[in-house]
């Protein structure tokens, strides 16, 4: 199949320009990328890694064409398998995509039609791309398409339509698609990164798996450095529409040139790395929040689901604890229970001693100063009408104890010490990166001066250089101020860096709990082995996760038991 | 599913019957006496109380609701003065105009007004979500702009107003088509189509309006989805991806709400019945605001709120066998 | 009710996206008039609303009145059509004088105006005030207040209004003022889709993670109200409004044709279009001028109330105006 000489794909001088919308100021035009160069060889693999805004994912779309009809100018050529994709009419295009070269998009859940058989879809590309085929022919080679990607019971499951799949099945029948056309490339736009983690290991190994079998050509789009030091053979950096460095995958991740290239290796926390500095000798403080069996149930009847059942968990003064778990555990339910957000179904919460899992109306509003949230998502967690300093001196306004000008004054302190610009008080949310709206966050969840601050996957929608920023402020506080952290993420590698003890929670239960550097460098359970085990290491051991097949114990669970 | 629609009947029962008490309340304890209206304009006060006393008027208002009530479900037998008369269940009282028993008013207009809520709609269905799915097909071309004015002053012109434009032209200055007066259709087809033919029209171009603005925007919402996407990328045609993809998508709406208009319809288009003279529900109810008949007033707006409600259970059940994402709750 | 299948009911408005941020009121206004389709509505609107409000005014200029009878403009030897073309235009009477009576036309129309935005107007102010409260309520309150209210409101949205009103319109007392009767018939009977929008709105709103952080910093639940959830419910609330007047007067307009609306002599387009039924044959201008002032006002008010949706949310793409969906791939890869 891979007859050609030249490269298969081959990028030169590519720009893409979008246009600024009409009647609307602030969308000006952008330049995502900017003159990008790169080639890849038949069957290699490269890896495309930057933080968001950096171009990488325009990128990929412009090898299959995509920005055509969209009023994004894209200059430039873009070869793929001798291919010119700007010059090639409309129907050399669509034989190109999907034929040629096939995508694999980011979440699974809607690049699927929904309402339609996913056996009958990858039947219809199928068809598509092998004219003459029969339905029947389809049908059965898209059965054997998802049997390849390990999708168990394969021939009935092709009935299924999509909501009837996990998350990762949809992803691996979104791989099947691909594969049903044999693509000489494969261009996989984040692929993993709406999964959890022993998901997107188990899909990662089948890439590699498929890769080596057929021996199409990967361009693997990815924020995480951890997942394209797994699966890639070549790297390519990314930021602001440029390359900032490209090469082969090993000597880039141990000796990078390029300060950009370092300074996003740095970032990138280790799972195997213990804290640093390490947490301070527990000399027995208060316990300040103290939970037993707590309870949580959503919905009545047939549709209840227990999203906490009975959790035990001790917070005291001064310490982190963090929380770990996949999508469903029941971490964020905690959470906010532990804050009274939510209400807790049975079980007993106290603060200092007093039974607050009952208060309601103004004994409630009077402990609220002391439990604080800091939340995941920093778009949404800031009123957009209000101006930034007006979000942090709101508590002090509820407390009612300061007058105006202290409370503005306090504000502003407030801002400077999370590290914003006082004056930025009169601005508005939309006016800030997602690093600075969460040091907002922080700063209004500092302001009636907590003991406790539960803060709810406070980075995991941030890229990964303004995710150590954050993650070191929050410890700053910490130590400074004394406060109780309760640390909620699913990257276990980023929990490790802030916690005293760990917390690793599963389908709404505790399968295990204890100090931070135990649990990580010696788990009991076999969960969060497994959950250890396929967390992307980077960079690669000699015998590492680079050889296919041999991507520790969850890769070799793999063929026993591939459904993700 | 069995479950679901139990629970919706039961659901529409209860809407129902506070429907009834709403309505009975509104119309029978508002000022105004019923008895006079029942007598009529020549009656004397001794008359006039012996109707009273016939209509049960004397009796405490949970009484009367009662009686109501029950003889909409086991029927009941009228005393006239002169004899005794049974008026079959559902029994919604007799008329004061002409002393026929509602429901028989009601039974005897049906043929008018299902013929025209039929046709119109299959012309509105061809009308609305062909022009829908060509706008959508032809975005940003001279094509779509037209669509979109078309259906813009389609839904700004009231249907007496298009309905009168239509007479204005085929009847008095083209006269290329009768006045329309009704034919049932069991006496003469194609006297029945020819004379529907303007009501039709007029309806249809209205309620067109909306089902092709809800087209375009259900298949320009599917194309905007991510599996559209998927699909482009795989070498999918546009052409395909309207029609294979998100006009499945924007099927669903369309159908469950052909069930909901269907339903109001058959309830009667009061002013395409009422400008083109139709004898349907729609004039009847109408005729009697006019001449205040209370009981016919009654039983049309019960029999038209069971219509809507059945309508609208047969919608979400489609709705729900059509869109295989929408659970039924 | 219903759940899935009315939300696509008639205008469609109340389908719910996450509430956008909404504009300063400069920006709204700039983008309000960068819109062509808006600066002619309003304007048109605009006309409308002067003539109306100068009816007396004009109605002197012209010299006339909308009730006299003037029987020696009519033929009576023809049923009562005006003499004179386009049905008697004169310099007495702008656009000429209704058949069989001879009333002069243009006063008529003028006064049509009157009653026709007043009663759409303040119809959609009834709507918007109880649909608000019951939405609002709905909301906030336990799932029992909920779950009947939003019930209710289903209900509402579901029954065929029309046909309720014109009932009600017969049980009425007659000396109820009638423009008052249909300003509260309407506005009464037709605040469901309102509530839902605002239920709907409020709900989506009040799983915001701002909502949430409002609620820890100890602020009592009207005060989060308030503040966080009310100033986020003006825009769609505006919108839907914008969309509702030109429905009323449709409605007003279908009430009159039915003869159920304002009593004559008080003139109104829906009644003069009902009497021209007879008349279209004879003098068709009796038609067209009602028919054109009810056309150009509904189509004003749409247009104009696509383009404050619009100017308000800049991601709803416009029902009307014709635009790419720009994708949103890319830049934020």
């Amino acid at each position: 199949m891979t007859t050609m000489t030249g490269p298969l794909v081959s990028v030169e001088g590519l720009t893409v320009d979008f246009p600024g919308r009409d009647g609307d100021v602030r969308d000006g035009a952008v330049r995502a990328v900017d003159g990008l160069s790169f080639t890849l060889a038949p069957g290699a693999a490269l890896g495309i890694v930057g933080e968001s805004g950096s171009g990488k994912s325009t990128a990929a779309y412009a090898l299959l064409g995509l920005h055509r009809g969209t009023g994004a100018q894209v200059t430039g050529t873009v070869r793929v398998a001798g291919h010119d994709v700007q010059a090639a009419d409309d129907a050399t295009l669509r034989k190109l995509r999907g034929g040629t070269a096939a995508m694999v998009f980011q979440d699974p859940l809607s690049s699927l039609d929904p309402y339609q058989a996913i056996g009958d879809q990858i039947a219809e590309v199928h068809r598509l791309h092998r004219p003459g085929t029969t339905r029947r022919a389809a049908r059965a080679r898209a059965v054997a398409a998802l049997d390849r990607v390990g999708i168990p019971d394969a021939a009935r499951r092709a009935r299924s339509r999509p909501h009837e799949f996990s998350g990762g099945m949809r992803q691996r029948a979104l791989i099947a698609m691909a594969v049903a056309c044999e693509p000489q490339l494969l261009v996989a736009d984040e692929p993993t990164t709406a999964l959890d983690v022993t998901v997107q290991d188990r899909i990662l190994a089948l890439l590699r798996e498929l890769r080596e079998e057929t021996g199409m050509g990967l361009v693997l789009v990815t924020h995480d450095l951890g997942v394209a030091a797994g699966s890639v053979d070549e790297l390519l950096v990314m930021k602001d529409g440029r390359a900032v460095e490209r090469g082969p995958l090993r000597p880039l991740l141990h000796a990078p040139r390029a300060p950009y290239t370092r300074e996003l290796l740095a970032a990138v926390p280790r799972v195997e790395e213990r804290r640093t500095p390490p947490a301070p000798a527990a000399t027995a403080p208060e316990v300040l929040l103290e939970a037993t069996g707590l309870h949580r149930t959503f919905g009545r009847g047939r549709h209840a689901v227990t999203a906490v059942d009975d959790v035990s968990l001790t917070v005291r003064a001064g310490e982190t604890v963090g929380i770990v778990g996949e999508s469903g555990s029941g971490k964020t339910t905690l959470g906010r229970m532990l804050v009274r957000l939510l209400d807790p179904g049975a079980g007993e919460l106290r603060y200092r001693g007093q039974d607050i899992g009952r208060l309601r109306g103004r004994d409630l509003r009077a402990v609220r100063g002391d439990l604080q949230m800091v939340f995941q998502d920093p778009a949404s967690s800031l009123n957009p009408r209000r101006s930034i300093g007006e979000s942090v001196a709101d508590p002090l306004r509820a407390a009612g104890r300061l007058t105006e000008n202290r409370i503005i004054g306090r504000a502003k302190e407030l801002l400077e010490r999370v590290g914003l610009d006082p004056d930025a008080y009169h601005r508005y949310p939309h006016e800030f990166s997602g690093g600075q709206r969460q040091r907002v966050g922080i700063a209004r969840a500092l302001a009636p001066e907590p003991r406790i601050v539960v803060c709810d996957e406070p980075v995991s929608a941030l890229d990964v250089t303004t995710q150590a920023q954050v993650v070191a402020l929050l410890a700053e506080l910490q130590r400074d101020l004394g406060l109780a952290l309760v640390f909620i993420a699913h990257d276990l590698a980023v929990v490790r860096q802030v916690s005293d003890r760990l917390v690793v929670m599963r389908h709404g239960r505790v399968v295990e709990e204890g100090p931070a550097d135990e649990v990580y460098d010696h788990p009991r359970d076999p969960y969060t082995r497994g959950l250890l085990a396929a967390v992307p290491a980077l960079p690669p051991a000699p015998a590492g996760p680079a050889d296919p097949g041999l991507a520790g114990p969850a890769g070799a669970a793999v063929r026993r038991n591939a459904v993700a | 599913m069995t479950g679901y629609l139990l629970r919706r009947v039961l659901g529409a029962l209860v809407v129902l019957l506070a429907l009834s008490v709403l309505v009975y309340a509104l119309f029978y304890l508002a000022p105004g006496d019923p008895a006079r209206l029942a007598c009529g304009p020549r009656c004397n006060p001794e008359q006039i109380a012996q109707v009273r006393d016939q209509l049960g008027l004397n009796d405490p208002v949970h009484v009367q609701y009662a009686h109501f009530l029950q003889s909409l479900v086991a029927g009941h037998d009228y005393s006239t003065g002169t004899g005794v008369q049974h008026c079959a269940a559902p029994c919604l009282g007799r008329s004061y105009q002409n002393d026929l028993p509602v429901t028989d008013l009601i039974v005897q207009r049906l043929p008018a007004t299902v013929s025209l809520a039929l046709g119109a709609m299959v012309l509105w269905l061809l009308l609305g979500v062909g022009a829908g799915l060509l706008s959508a097909l032809r975005r940003g071309g001279i094509t779509e702009r037209l669509v979109t004015w078309l259906v813009l002053a389609g839904a700004a012109t009231p249907v007496f107003i298009t309905g009168l434009m239509l007479l204005m032209v085929f009847c008095a200055q083209l006269e290329w088509l009768p006045f329309p007066s009704y034919v049932p259709l069991t006496e003469d087809p194609e006297q029945w189509a020819w004379n529907l033919l303007l009501p039709w029209l007029a309806l249809a171009l209205l309620e067109s309006a909306k089902y092709a603005r809800l087209t375009r925007s259900s298949v320009l919402e599917a194309l905007a989805e991510d599996h559209i996407r998927t699909f482009r990328a795989y070498g999918v045609s546009e052409r395909s991806l309207v029609l294979r993809h998100a006009l499945r998508a924007a099927l669903p709406p369309v159908i469950a709400l052909t069930a909901v208009d269907l339903g109001t319809m058959l309830g009667g288009a009061m002013l395409t019945e009422t400008l083109f003279g139709l004898p349907g529900i729609g004039q009847l109810i109408v005729q009697a605001t006019r001449t205040v008949d209370l009981p016919v007033v009654v039983g049309v707006v019960l029999v038209t709120g069971a219509a809507v409600v059945l309508a609208n259970i047969l919608a979400d059940v489609l709705h729900a066998v059509t869109d295989r994402r929408a659970a039924l709750r | 009710m219903s759940t899935a299948v009315t939300t696509q009911q008639e205008t469609g408005a109340d389908a719910v996206a996450a509430p956008a941020p909404a504009p300063a009121p400069g920006q709204f206004l700039r983008r309000l008039r960068a819109r062509k389709g808006a600066l002619v509505g309003a304007g048109v609107l605009g006309l409308l609303v002067v003539l109306a409000l100068a009816a007396p005014l004009l109605a002197a200029l012209e010299g006339q009145d909308p009730t006299t009878y003037h029987d020696a403009l009519v033929d009576s030897a023809r049923g009562g059509v005006p003499l004179g073309d386009f049905g008697g235009i004169s310099a007495d009477h702008w656009l000429g004088v209704e058949p069989g009576t001879g009333r002069d036309l243009f006063t008529r129309l003028l006064y049509g105006a009157r009653v026709s935005l007043l009663v759409a107007v303040g119809a959609t102010l009834v709507q918007v005030l109880v649909g608000v409260t019951v939405g609002l309520t709905a909301a906030l309150g336990n799932r029992l207040v909920d779950t009947v209210l939003s019930h209710v409101s289903d209900v509402m949205v579901a029954l065929p209004m029309l046909i309720f009103a014109i009932g009600l319109t017969a049980v009425v007392p007659q000396d109820f003022p009638r423009p008052l009767l249909l300003v509260l018939v309407i506005g009464l009977l037709n605040w469901g889709a309102t509530a839902r929008l605002v239920r709907a709105q409020a709900t989506t709103l009040n799983k915001l993670d701002y909502v949430a952080a409002a609620r820890l910093t100890g602020a009592s639940p009207l005060r989060v109200a308030r503040r966080e959830l009310l100033p986020a419910l003006a825009a769609p609330v505006l919108t839907y409004a914008a969309i509702l007047v030109p429905v009323n007067i449709v409605y007003e307009a279908s009430l009159s044709f039915l003869g159920v609306g304002v009593r004559p002599p008080t003139p109104s387009w829906g009644q003069m279009l009902s009497s021209a039924t007879t008349w279209f044959q004879a003098d068709p201008a009796y038609v067209l001028l009602p028919a054109l002032m009810l056309f150009v006002t509904v189509l004003s008010c749409t247009v104009l109330g696509d383009a404050v949706r619009t100017a308000l949310d800049p991601r709803e793409a416009s029902r009307l105006h014709i635009g790419r969906r720009t994708g949103r791939k890319g830049g934020a890869a």
